[in-house]
């Protein structure tokens, strides 16, 4: 049976614009609405204005907002909370923060938070110092200083008030990046409307420019895609994104497994967050290190993980590019390690801030030689917490790395998360040799797992030397005999294959047999559950399963398959998981819908394809 | 097996770390004089066996571990900086080791060498310079001179060497040390010295490779000539070399100069005393880069300046937070800040 849910909203987003009353923040709004509509969407508007017009300048009662929704009509009331405010002064923050949902997005001016401002906000703290933002994300973005630059340099003698006047173009021009929105709309509007003063026209285009580019420049992501919590079981809740949930997981499994946390990385759009969260947690003992590049980040893991800490790496596409010959490394050396992908569009740089799931070729065979590794794919963002705590588990258990995929909107995603007490978490018993027994070499293995056993620096008799280089079983030395060579490939490969037992059956989300199975992985859980479950509520002959574990695969997933009369591989790449699905279990056809736009899928554009399918 | 507990550092002999395993280097390699030379250093450290371990890269001398009874790491090419970084970090009570080669650390893995050195983490590095590369069978190097003749540069190598020296003070290095592969003696207390320095001591070894470059360094170590050749630093004394000990190196101006006790004038009061804690870099950059035939080579510890080390910085941070924090535990900081409840 399909619980009755009303999941996911994607592309619905609800963006507050707020400043003083003078800071031109309805024309802003109005702009935004007319480009989202231009662009296609259906939108909601909802000005707010103070009830002076020209109430005192920088206090509470004069700010100005307008509230933007933009999403199919009639979903949203006014009193929906916005999803990315933007703040122009601390007095526009203030009014505006209860209307904000819980870790979003906060776009302020930084140069107007001085001591005056804060004061005639009635700010006893600076709200960006003392942590009440804590649960937000906040883009401190210069817009006074940088649109008085951009201007000041055309040299076109404007006064200063004028040139401040421009400030609403430059967050325009911000949002406008984040989401997406072409500036030629607003490009024509103030051509047009200050048709008689060109030094207008130039000043409002610079920093409407400026704007779009500094928020460019700094990879501004918008959080465009909500899972709203479903029937909500009783508990204590709080919000996650996908970033912070993979942090958590992590902590959550070293509190667990008892191993230290060591976190190697590199910063890289969408993927740096993560590190941005875990190094808050020196209290709990989590070593962060930005190395000097993508390669030292997993090679100082590799070291902290060989020293027996709980390693990790993050990433995105092109770092785990830059990985490869240190994952080998890590599957040579039978260490455990957690390399988590935050996937973007590709190839090359791509589409750094935008979505896609084109990186699972490359987690599953991006290296030399065979390397078999376990990869696994996180379903949303609070399923983050989960999948981190489960790789982190696999690795320390079957000494292996693991690479976790998840992707920007995952990532940059929130969702209501049930808090997880850590005692009800699985229990991690990491592969650690067993002192009471006499006998150990590196390479001994565990006859169930096939993991090694892990001895790590300052243990007294285990002195021995790992390397990359092909090892003679059981000893552990090097080795480059033929035979010993296809030995230890094949005890590599079977090692990553019996991890299936210890993996959860693959659920469906429908009828045991049917027509049409629905299959997709990772990311995509949301839209796609949202689609078939709407379909299914219609009484079309659909079923879903969504895959977590991509390999191994569960070991019920031919089984499932051979339940259905037709099946249809979801993903948003150009068949990846549709081609492993081809090479690892051959015998069914797989029929495939891809989407290749650095976009999430849409429940309708789903439901569409769906019912034509089902027509056929 | 499991060995013996035979970890009581202070009755260590060099015995007890010399592995099972046979060393593979060709003969007449200098890599035999190090690895003698390392295993003479380690029992006075008053380490224990198993808090020591030796990270290395790829190339001839990252064999090293293999031979070394104590924890190893054979990783890949150019990444042992950062491999050997994260166990120290790990677990700041070991004694790392980091064993690289002019190819390694200073061509592939220039980029972690480099930050390895700027971080100022714990560890020593062993850098066997034989400016060639040897397991690819060679090779110029990034330390071969200007128009060295190899395979990959039959007409003459056209590019301008790295002086390792030069490039660590110029990564804010605060210990180097040049010692040559022909004396046992000097290495053992070289890396005793590097051992004893707390911060990344990197230590080059000129190292003769006897297949594609045999005495590359003859000029330097040959038992004719090395007393000319060589300039023997010690902290505090002055810069006297030459077989009859008459021979100095002065300042004059801005430069230095080689000088000859009892002529013009010149007494030892007039030489250079060395000054290894010295935090200015001038004056060590100016002896590192003395060459023959003008000047001789200089030798022993150019530079050790004691600063900040990074992983104690690390763990003070970790334990402020920790005595900070307003979480008793993990469980504790989830259910802190915005949390509502469903019922």
């Amino acid at each position: 049976m399909i619980a009755k849910k009303k999941t996911i909203e994607v592309e619905k987003i609800v963006i507050k614009f707020a400043g003083d009353s003078g800071d031109g923040m309805q024309l802003t709004g109005t702009q935004f609405s007319d480009t989202s509509s231009l662009f296609g969407n259906d939108i909601a508007t909802f000005p707010d204005y103070p009830s002076e017009i020209r109430a005192p300048q920088g206090t509470i009662s004069g700010v100005s907002g307008f509230q933007v929704h933009i999403g199919k009509s009639g979903v949203y009331s006014p009193g929906d909370i916005a999803d990315v405010l933007v703040a122009m002064n601390p007095a526009a923050l203030k009014a505006n923060l209860n209307s904000l949902r819980k870790s979003g997005i906060i776009i302020t001016d930084i140069d107007s938070f001085d001591k005056k401002s804060l004061e005639k906000a009635e700010c006893l703290t600076n709200p960006l110092e003392d942590g009440s933002l804590d649960d937000y994300k906040i883009i401190e973005a210069p817009v006074t200083s940088l649109t008085k630059k951009c201007i000041t340099d055309l040299n076109l003698g404007m006064d200063n008030k004028s040139i401040l006047r421009c400030k609403n173009m430059f967050t325009l021009g911000m949002v406008y990046c984040m989401f997406n929105r072409s500036l030629e709309q607003s490009e024509n509007f103030i051509t047009t409307k200050f048709k008689k003063k060109p030094e207008l026209v130039t000043a409002n285009l610079a920093a409407l420019h400026a704007g779009h580019n500094y928020a460019y420049t700094i990879e501004l992501l918008a959080s465009a895609y909500t899972v709203l919590p479903a029937d909500n079981k009783a508990g204590m809740y709080r919000n996650i994104t996908g970033n912070q949930a993979v942090a958590w997981g992590v902590m959550a499994a070293s509190e667990r497994s008892g191993r230290e946390i060591f976190l190697g990385s590199y910063p890289i759009t969408p993927a740096t967050d993560i590190m941005h969260e875990l190094v808050k947690h020196k209290w709990f003992g989590a070593k962060v290190f930005q190395a000097e590049d993508e390669i030292a980040g997993i090679c100082s893991s590799i070291g902290a993980s060989f020293a027996g800490n709980l390693a990790i790496t993050t990433t995105s596409g092109p770092g785990l590019a830059l990985k490869g010959e240190a994952i080998g490394l890590a599957i040579m050396a039978e260490l455990p390690l957690v390399i988590v992908n935050v996937q973007r569009g590709g190839p090359s740089t791509g589409l750094p801030t935008k979505t896609e799931q084109s990186d699972l070729m490359q987690a599953l065979y991006g290296r030399n030689g065979d390397s078999p590794a376990i990869v696994i794919a996180a379903g949303s963002p609070s399923d983050c917490f989960d999948f981190a705590y489960i790789a982190c588990k696999l690795a320390l258990e079957h000494m292996t790395p693991v690479i976790l995929l998840t992707d920007g909107y995952l990532g940059n995603g929130a969702e209501a998360w049930a808090i997880k007490k850590t005692k009800d978490l699985p229990s991690i018993t990491p592969s650690l040799v067993n002192k009471d027994v006499k006998e150990w070499e590196p390479y001994l293995r565990n006859p169930e797992t096939l993991a090694r056993y892990w001895a790590t620096p300052g243990m007294p008799g285990y002195e021995h030397r790992i390397g990359g280089l092909e090892k003679q079983e059981v000893s552990g030395k090097v080795s480059h005999n033929a035979e010993n060579h296809e030995k230890m490939t094949l005890m590599r490969a079977e090692k990553i294959q019996r991890v299936k037992k210890f993996i959860p059956h693959q659920k469906v989300k429908g009828k045991e047999y049917d027509d049409l199975l629905i299959v997709g992985w990772g990311g995509t859980y949301g839209t796609i559950y949202g689609a078939v479950t709407e379909l299914q509520s219609e009484g079309h002959n659909i079923a879903f399963c969504q895959f977590n574990y991509i390999n191994p695969l569960p070991e019920n997933t031919a089984d499932i398959f051979s339940k259905y009369k037709r099946i249809m591989v979801c993903e948003l790449n150009m068949g990846q998981f549709a081609s492993h699905l081809k090479a690892t279990i051959p015998q069914f056809t797989y029929m495939q819908h891809n989407k290749i736009q650095g976009q999430p899928f849409t429940i309708d554009e789903l439901k569409n394809k769906f019912i034509k399918t089902l027509a056929e | 097996m499991i060995k013996e507990d035979c970890s009581t550092a202070c009755s260590l002999t060099r015995k007890d770390f010399v592995s099972d395993q046979q060393v593979k280097w060709c003969p007449g390699c200098g890599d035999y004089a190090i690895l003698s030379a390392v295993q003479n250093t380690l029992p006075a450290l008053g380490k224990k066996k198993e808090d020591i371990v030796f990270i290395s890269g790829i190339g001839c001398s990252s064999r090293f571990p293999y031979y070394m009874e104590t924890y190893g790491f054979h990783t890949i090419h150019g990444r042992a900086a950062a491999i050997a970084s994260g166990v120290k970090m790990a677990n700041p009570n070991l004694s790392v080791w980091e064993v690289t080669g002019d190819g390694d650390s200073l061509a592939i893995g220039g980029n972690h060498f480099i930050h390895l050195i700027r971080r100022n983490i714990d560890l020593n590095i062993l850098l066997f310079n034989n400016k060639i590369y040897g397991l690819t069978k060679g090779q110029f190097s990034p330390t071969s001179d200007q128009g060295f003749v190899t395979k990959s540069s039959p007409h003459g190598s056209i590019e301008e060497p790295f002086l390792p020296g030069e490039l660590a003070l110029g990564a804010r290095g605060n210990f180097y040390a040049r010692v040559p592969d022909t004396s046992p003696k000097f290495m053992t207390e070289v890396f005793t010295r590097a051992a004893k320095h707390r911060g990344t001591s990197l230590v080059e070894i000129l190292q003769n490779c006897v297949i594609f470059n045999d005495d590359i360094h003859e000029k330097i170590t040959s038992k004719e000539t090395k007393e000319d050749a060589q300039l023997i630093l010690e902290h505090g004394k002055p810069m006297i070399f030459g077989k009859e000990k008459n021979k100095g190196i002065r300042l004059n101006g801005l430069k230095l100069e080689v000088v000859t006790i009892g002529e013009n004038g010149i007494t030892e009061e007039s030489l250079l005393v060395h000054d290894a804690y010295e935090v200015e870099t001038t004056l060590h950059l100016m002896l590192i880069r003395m060459a023959l035939p003008e000047f001789p080579v200089a030798l022993g510890v150019i530079r050790e300046v004691a600063t900040s080390v990074y992983e104690d910085v690390l763990v003070a941070q970790i334990e402020q937070a920790q005595e900070k924090s307003k979480y008793k535990n993990l469980d504790d900081f989830f259910a802190s800040g915005e949390v509502w409840e469903v019922k």
